[in-house]
């Protein structure tokens, strides 16, 4: 049991400061711009929610909105049970297990952009495999630069190479628990492989899968650099995601009131999903 | 059984399809590249990697990333061990409060981040340094780290602690003779997501840097944009970006997935 001690203040102090001054500071700066108008000069003018109230009512925002949920539902959808049925079949022990692991994670250690120009190479039309034996081979007319459809499933199975390895991992982490004498009374039972995966490996993936499904949706609804590099958010708007909207309009168009605004906003979306993804999912022990 | 193993080695494949062709695009030279589709490079050349090598922009790029990379690996586990230490042994006031907010961070959208982190780093004159890259990624790594190393000191009984109090053992010296060698594999996990979550983050990177820390992404796109259109360099210049995040998964293989595993939701 943990012991009541007011003292362990002191141990937490350095990552309090050191989380505060990356997270408070830049935080305070959001808020500072959020609500207020600029022209320039260094010169601000109170401008109260309205902001707030331009990005939410705007067109612009609402598709990338959409655009940014869509995507991150297919990913979802696609990732969390893919990643489960490979953990499945992986082998539990021999030569072939640590092999797997590490060809599985190679993709999660390439830097972002390099993984957006890695695919840019990949799908080329005449040059690119992928782009090629679908051109030249299969017949089928793809162009990730010209076609919206093209674009989004371009980024979907990016994003699907990239990251299913980290379900695969954790699915994998939370099967090799499970002690083979549980295995061994389903056997003798006669339990049918579903009922083996519902009853048995299922509930000992719960931890690791709540994990996976959070991190997953953490890091897909705040995807930027792959599709940036990848399509730059096009044709025309088609694969603009929110962190590449926001980017546009605080870089490109320097209207640090209607980003910070658009920030905080964003901010709050994730954390208000991601909690209830995580109350959804632990809802179960807490009875 | 041979039907099972069919799932990993299809899965596997389709991983490997764009690396191979990102290795076999970077052994050819432009010509054979823009003249056409080769499955296998038809004059294999080194000249994109001699190229690299021989350009200080480039390696220089390189040596950037990993020490920026070194620096925030170091600084997180540093700081996280303590607090980590501290949430698996203690209560105290506001304890799930702070917990719950570290991971927050982890949560926040790195281009919400992007624009205030240029004007703080640069108002204290850290801008285009390792140091703000490194400290700029703490903000994600830390609570990670803390995540991680927390759920496998859960692990170690308590007991441990209270027969080295009675054996006269001081709380430093118990900490770094008797508990870190316990959670060895923790600490290794821990750097371990430390450097691949900051080896790969480039928005942050790419903004708060310019000349003298730039990472060796950025110097990829620059050159991509600069000199036309040389995919068999840009093709190289990946290969070996690659080449540290294999060598670091080879070392914790064995741990990998269990990373994440100990850590407490």
């Amino acid at each position: 049991m943990r012991t009541e001690n007011q003292k362990a203040w002191f141990f937490v102090l350095p990552v309090l400061a050191l989380v505060a001054f990356n997270a408070l500071v830049p935080m305070m700066t959001v808020v500072n711009y959020s609500v207020q108008e600029t022209f320039g000069n260094n010169q601000f003018f109170w401008e109260g929610l309205g902001w707030f109230e331009q990005i939410l009512r705007s067109d612009r925002f609402q598709a990338a909105l959409g655009r940014q949920f869509l995507f991150t539902t297919l990913i979802l959808m696609i990732e969390v049970p893919l990643g489960i049925i490979v953990a499945l079949s992986m082998p539990r022990k021999g030569f072939w297990v640590p092999v797997c692991l590490v060809l599985m994670a190679l993709p999660m250690l390439i830097p972002w952009n390099v993984v957006g120009s890695m695919w840019n190479i990949f799908t080329l039309p005449k040059i690119g495999l992928l782009g090629y034996f679908l051109n030249d081979v299969l017949g089928i007319n793809y162009d990730m630069t010209q076609q919206p459809l093209s674009a989004w499933i371009t980024i979907v199975v990016m994003d699907v190479w990239h990251w299913t390895s980290l379900v695969v991992l954790l699915c994998y982490a939370g099967l090799v628990s499970i002690p083979d004498a549980y295995y061994q009374a389903a056997k003798i039972d006669g339990a049918s492989p579903w009922s083996v995966f519902r009853y048995i490996q299922l509930p000992k993936m719960k931890t690791v899968l709540t994990i996976a499904v959070l991190l997953r949706f953490m890091d897909s609804f705040n995807i930027y650099t792959e599709p940036f590099v990848l399509t730059g958010g096009g044709p025309g708007n088609s694969t603009t995601l929110l962190s590449i909207d926001l980017m546009k309009i605080a870089l490109g168009q320097f209207d640090l009131g209607p980003a910070a605004a658009m920030s905080l906003i964003y901010f709050a979306i994730t954390l208000l999903v991601s909690w209830v993804f995580y109350t959804l999912m632990t809802k179960d022990d807490a009875q | 059984m041979k039907k099972r193993s069919l799932i990993p080695i299809l899965y596997i494949a389709f991983l490997m399809l764009p690396i191979y062709w990102l290795v076999a695009m970077s052994f050819k030279t432009t010509n054979e590249i823009l003249s056409g589709f080769s499955l296998f490079p038809q004059t294999f050349t080194l000249e994109n990697y001699i190229a690299i090598f021989t350009d200080p922009t480039w390696y220089w790029g390189y040596i950037n990333s990993i020490t920026y990379v070194t620096i925030n690996t170091v600084l997180s586990v540093c700081v996280a061990l303590p607090a980590a230490y501290a949430f698996s042994r203690y209560r105290f006031l506001g304890d799930k409060q702070l917990f719950f907010w570290l991971l927050t961070n982890r949560m926040a959208p790195a281009a919400v981040f992007a624009l205030p982190f240029f004007q703080l780093y640069s108002s204290i004159g850290l801008f285009d340094t390792y140091l703000a890259v490194a400290l700029a990624h703490t903000l994600f790594n830390v609570p990670l780290a803390v995540w991680i190393l927390e759920g496998f000191m859960r692990g170690i009984p308590k007991e441990l602690d209270e027969t080295a109090y009675v054996d006269g053992y001081s709380f430093p010296r118990f900490f770094v003779t008797i508990f870190l060698p316990n959670i060895k594999a923790g600490v290794g996990v821990a750097a371990f997501f430390c450097f691949m979550f900051s080896w790969v983050e480039m928005l942050l990177a790419k903004t708060l840097t310019a000349v003298e820390a730039k990472p060796i992404a950025a110097v990829m796109t620059r050159t991509a944009s600069s000199a036309g259109y040389e995919l068999g360099l840009l093709a190289a210049a990946g290969t070996l970006t690659i080449i540290p995040g294999a060598i670091v998964i080879w070392f914790v293989r064995n741990y990998i997935a269990r990373g994440f595993a100990m850590g407490r939701v």
